[in-house]
């Protein structure tokens, strides 16, 4: 046993698992708590809720890795997806407002990347900017109307591939993506760089300005798909919906283990982050706490995985110095 | 080695004398572990009031960790610390300064948005009766204490609009304000330049009159051996010997340090000069003038100057860090436009630069990813990185350039400052470059690296490269360059030829400037 606590310290002291054992850990409890927890039926409900907000998450995972974040990403979903359903209800093509979709929600992103680049503004306040113009303009395009009707759109976020629901697939390709590009290319060891320490990455000769936009470009992306797969699932452009989405989703990169201060993070933590989550929102139903109280648990939550982050970096720290010196 | 432009009012303190002082600090037994290393083992250490105790060894000896547990910021494993002969707990550094220490700290950290009289009583302000800070107060010492230091300032500049070497003097005013008994300096001259080194020195010894003690970390023979009066050398976490300044010598000191003879200092061979690679032509920039030199293949030129004569200005824009308003960048005869940093490392001219941690290491990464950062596209293949490839050519040039480091997934903070800079050469290497830049590439770093980075330019020239060495440190540019252009208030002041080398004759060129402008 003390073998074993030994290795897992080793394990950890190289990355950092604590989180997914917190999730396994949450998944038994949970299991015991109410044996509807683990069916199939709840897990793949459970996957399916979490699926936007994860979606969104992968994009933020990669802006705050460099150093950023995008708190425009809730309203720039509404006004992408409530596009997105309207060019449906006026052509009836799939593929046409899936385009529209995510090209809205691009161009948003290319303003916040922008902002950011050109004009050297903090990332926060370019996308709260950004968080209340793509809101506006959505409440504006549909007069603050839900678009109803919208037929075959439903497909996106309802219909399913092999038996697996599609927002689930969607989930499985963003996370392949984001796990690719930060593991695997130049765009994603420069994420890193930039994040730890800029001016030093500038120094390297990474083109620090293009690496942001990139970031914002792909965030883009994953917010647009985030958007039609809303909509879809809620059976209309709600030009009102995926209100808070954008704390959501950073609320699951940060339990993840994706550090504010830049330069660490990982899209399987994400993925953890979520589905700690998503498993805690869904038990505290099951076993009937009071809702109030779930906001407050949520919440706790959040302090809690920042402490713990904060904790283990002053710990590494201080191995750190001992060693330098 | 001594400079003697330089005059010290050194009053000579005989042996006799100090002996008679009492013994202000001492420590006996102490031990300190960290996970997987005894940092500090047995260490028996004392210094008498009156006197300058230097603590010499090579970074990762445990100086630095001896004087955070002196200043309450470690807590010793075992043994005891006394003062004026009674043992003590020093719990923090507030209470450290309670008992009478203050120590200045090898790297600066400091506000920049903060105003001199604030960062002076910063955690020390001064309270009027209604327990409000006496901000009338903080003014009228703060103008004492600049005017005593002969510092032309305003108490309200804004650190962020002062030199380095500004900073790090306020920082010596600032202990020495306190008042202490036990002054503790961790290498206080690396980032000052001659002028206030020998102002700090003056400042010392007045401390010294003062029957102050004061425990001295420094790296440098030539400032060891003018100031100190005992010396004592550590080596692996224990004292290897601790003695009277006059039994020891340089070369005694620096084999107690590394344990082993340096031969030879500078390792510098010579090398046939081929033509010109790089020319600059009258180029002007924000803090630089018309500045004209070239460099030839095969040569390491150098680039002497006090602080903030522009050296290192002249050598960003070079790099693209900087823009340059004016004149020509020449490589291999042609013109060339640097915008930005893949410009220049385009045209195979690469910088190392004097900022470690600003513009050199990404803290959070591992070595293997700061090696890599600049070479990333070596690895690529069809848009993927190619991790072995990668391995093969970070755990190439580790070995090469003898990285000490667990493992390449090792965080590049847990290494000692003369590894990073390894890992940071490394990076560069990897980039084949024509012209390597370096900016202060030993600054802060222990003897046996230095003579490793001493080795590879060498190394590197002898390969047909070349190099521009920017330094503080005249013996090291004196060692190892073919010639060495001298820099002041942003001009070239002059150049010198190899049989003309001196520390007196560069000194002359880089304080000229102050009669010219």
């Amino acid at each position: 046993m003390k073998n074993f606590i030994d290795k897992l310290k080793k394990l950890n002291s190289k990355g950092n698992y604590s989180i997914y054992l917190v999730l396994i850990a949450l998944f038994i409890v949970s299991w015991m708590a109410n044996e509807n927890f683990a069916t199939w039926g709840n897990l793949s409900n459970i996957s399916r809720q979490i699926a936007v907000g994860t979606i969104l998450a992968f994009g933020q995972t990669i802006l705050i890795i460099s150093g950023m974040l995008d708190l425009s990403s809730g309203s720039v979903l509404a006004l992408a997806g409530v596009l997105s359903v309207s060019v449906y209800t006026m052509t009836q093509s799939l593929a046409l407002s899936f385009i529209v979709g995510i090209a809205v929600a691009v161009f948003c992103n290319i303003l916040n990347g922008l902002m950011v680049t050109k004009f050297k503004t903090p990332p926060f306040i370019a996308t709260l900017a950004m968080m209340a113009m793509a809101r506006g303009a959505a409440l504006m395009y549909t007069k603050g109307q839900n678009i109803y009707q919208i037929g075959d759109y439903v497909v996106f976020g309802q219909g399913s591939w092999f038996g697996i629901p599609n927002p689930i697939w969607f989930l499985v390709i963003t996370l392949a993506i984001t796990w690719y590009l930060l593991k695997h290319t130049v765009f994603g060891r420069s994420i890193y760089a930039i994040g730890g320490n800029e001016e030093a990455s500038n120094a390297s000769g990474i083109n620090v300005n293009k690496v942001k936009m990139k970031a914002y470009i792909i965030n883009g992306i994953f917010v647009g798909l985030a958007g039609i797969i809303f909509m879809s699932r809620v059976n209309g452009g709600l030009p009102n919906g995926a209100i808070g989405f954008e704390f959501k989703s950073l609320t699951a990169a940060v339990i993840g283990g994706t550090s504010f201060t830049g330069g660490v993070g990982t899209a399987s933590g994400t993925l953890a982050g979520a589905f700690i989550v998503g498993f805690l929102d869904n038990i505290m139903v099951l076993i009937g706490v009071d809702s109030y109280l779930q906001q407050i648990v949520r919440g706790a939550i959040i302090a809690l995985a920042v402490i713990y982050d904060i904790s283990i970096k002053t710990k590494r720290k201080r191995t750190k110095l001992i060693k330098a010196k | 080695m001594s400079l003697d432009l330089f005059y010290y009012e050194y009053k000579v303190v005989h042996r006799e004398e100090i002996m008679s002082q009492e013994v202000k600090l001492s420590v006996s037994n102490i031990e300190k572990s960290f996970p997987g290393v005894k940092a500090l083992d047995r260490i028996e250490f004392s210094v008498r009031k009156g006197s300058v105790h230097v603590l010499c060894g090579e970074n990762g000896a445990g100086k630095s960790t001896l004087m955070k547990i002196i200043n309450g910021i470690y807590q010793p494993d075992a043994g005891k610390i006394l003062i004026d002969g009674q043992e003590v707990q020093i719990k923090n550094p507030i209470q450290a300064r309670s008992l009478g220490i203050s120590m200045i700290f090898q790297e600066l950290n400091y506000i920049p948005e903060m105003t001199i009289e604030e960062s002076l009583f910063v955690g020390n302000w001064p309270l009027d009766k209604m327990k409000k800070v006496d901000w009338p107060e903080i003014r009228k010492r703060t103008v004492a204490l600049l005017k005593e230091e002969g510092l032309n300032y305003s108490p309200t500049t804004k650190l962020k609009n002062l030199t380095v070497s500004d900073i790090q003097m306020l920082e010596i005013i600032k202990a020495i304000s306190y008042q202490s008994d036990i002054i503790i300096m961790d290498e206080p001259t690396s980032a000052i330049t001659q002028k206030e080194v020998d102002l700090l020195f003056k400042k010392i010894f007045e401390l010294r009159s003062r029957g102050a003690a004061i425990i001295y970390i420094s790296h440098k023979m030539d400032e060891i051996f003018k100031i100190a009066d005992d010396i004592t050398i550590f080596r692996d976490g224990k004292v290897i010997d601790s003695r009277p300044k006059e039994e020891l010598d340089i070369d005694t000191v620096i084999s107690l340090m590394v344990g082993r003879k340096l031969s030879n200092n500078f390792p510098k061979v010579d090398v046939p000069i081929g033509n010109v690679i790089l020319e600059t032509k009258n180029i002007t920039g924000e803090l630089f003038d018309d500045i004209s030199f070239n460099v030839k293949k095969g040569e390491v030129v150098g680039f002497a100057g006090l602080m903030g004569a522009g050296r290192s200005e002249v050598m960003r824009a070079i790099f693209g860090l900087d823009p340059i308003y004016s004149g020509e960048i020449l490589i291999n005869g042609k013109k060339v436009s640097i915008k930005k940093v893949q410009d220049s490392i385009s045209k195979k001219v690469v910088m190392l630069s004097e900022d470690r941690r600003r513009y050199g290491i990404i803290p959070v990464r591992s070595v293997k990813e700061n090696i890599s950062i600049s070479n990333l596209n070596k690895f690529i293949y069809s848009g993927k990185l190619h991790a072995q490839k990668e391995n093969e050519t970070v755990s190439y040039y580790c070995e090469k350039m003898n990285v000490k480091t667990p493992s390449f997934e090792t965080n590049i903070e847990a290494l000692s400052g003369g590894n990073q800079q390894k890992v940071l050469l490394a990076k560069w290497l990897i980039t084949d470059p024509e012209v390597f830049i370096v900016d202060e590439p030993t600054r802060g770093i222990d003897v046996g690296a230095k003579y490793e980075i001493y080795k590879l330019i060498s190394d590197l020239v002898a390969d047909g490269k070349s190099v521009i060495m920017v330094s503080s440190e005249l013996p090291e540019l004196i060692g190892m360059c073919d010639r060495i252009y001298v820099m002041a208030k942003g001009n070239i002041m002059g150049s010198l030829e190899k049989e003309n080398f001196s520390q007196e004759n560069i000194m002359r060129l880089a304080t000229a400037s102050i009669t010219k402008h």
